[in-house]
């Protein structure tokens, strides 16, 4: 799966650095919104799954840590889409990653233990990194409204910090 | 007559014998930036973050203060030592501040 969630992310790469003869190919604002929102959705529940199968106090803490400021973000995502009147739109980059943490969720209800701790933290710094460089290539280069750009670098900045705290949780793991 | 003119003795060894009064300093934390970024305190003065965000954050120094800073809402420290320190947030360590303390 994780190399699924890789190949939808470089599919969004790939996207973004085409020339700019496809700028049709740009997300909408409504797209961005509903994959910035799906995207805040599945560490929350990958999030969950940590908090209920982790016995190790750090992973826990950090699961906790990314429910709490995923939910809290991805609320204003949901203010500001109905203050501007956007209706998030559902799209094949927010159906790739949908799919592609199904079944990432999947393996890790497999695992228990360290296994488990390892593997989601890993995909955790994996995630995030994924996520963050197409928040900066991508969707915040294509976003129109300056809210909505402006809660996307935010973001960004928030994310590169769970990517860091991540890491430095997996590397107490090792 | 005698009270009267102890009173303002009083007062007077009172303030006489308390140090500098200590100040508190103000940080703002606002979509992850500490303002500012660096600040100079005194031992025995207070540092009172005041975060904007809608996260949660903390001022962390590496065995030292934990402050934690709940979403909208204040944290502070009040400092002990002298020294300069970094400080951090532990959730979101890209976040990075500084305080030089003088006794």
């Amino acid at each position: 799966m994780f190399m699924r969630s890789t190949a939808a992310l470089a599919a969004l790469f790939l996207v973004s650095t085409a020339p700019l003869a496809q700028a049709a190919e740009k997300p909408t604002d409504p797209q961005i919104a509903h994959i910035a929102y799906t995207a805040g959705t599945i560490d929350v529940e990958a999030a969950k799954l940590a908090i209920k199968t982790s016995k190790n106090k750090e992973v826990v803490d950090f699961a906790k840590d990314m429910e709490r400021d995923h939910e809290a973000v991805n609320k204003q995502a949901l203010d500001l889409v109905k203050k501007l009147k956007v209706t998030p739109e559902d799209n094949d980059t927010s159906k790739a990653l949908t799919k592609a943490a199904k079944e990432e969720r999947a393996k890790l209800a497999k695992l228990k233990g360290a296994d488990f701790d390892k593997a989601y933290i890993e995909n955790e710094v994996a995630y995030h990194k994924q996520v963050n460089g197409a928040l900066e290539t991508l969707l915040i280069p294509s976003a129109s409204n300056a809210e909505l750009k402006s809660l996307l670098e935010t973001g960004l900045k928030i994310f590169q910090g769970h990517e860091q705290h991540a890491e430095h949780v997996a590397g107490m793991l090792k | 007559m005698r009270p009267l003119l102890l009173a303002p003795t009083l007062a007077l060894a009172l303030i006489a014998s308390s140090p500098a009064l200590a100040a508190t300093i103000e940080v703002t934390i606002d979509k992850l930036v500490f303002s500012p970024v660096s600040v100079q305190a005194k031992v025995g003065d207070t540092i009172e973050w005041t975060n904007k965000d809608v996260i949660a954050h903390t001022a962390t120094v590496k065995g030292g203060w934990d402050v934690m800073i709940p979403a909208k809402s204040t944290g502070k420290v009040t400092l002990k030592a002298a020294g300069a320190v970094d400080y951090f947030c532990r959730f979101h360590p890209n976040m990075k501040g500084h305080v030089a303390v003088v006794p």
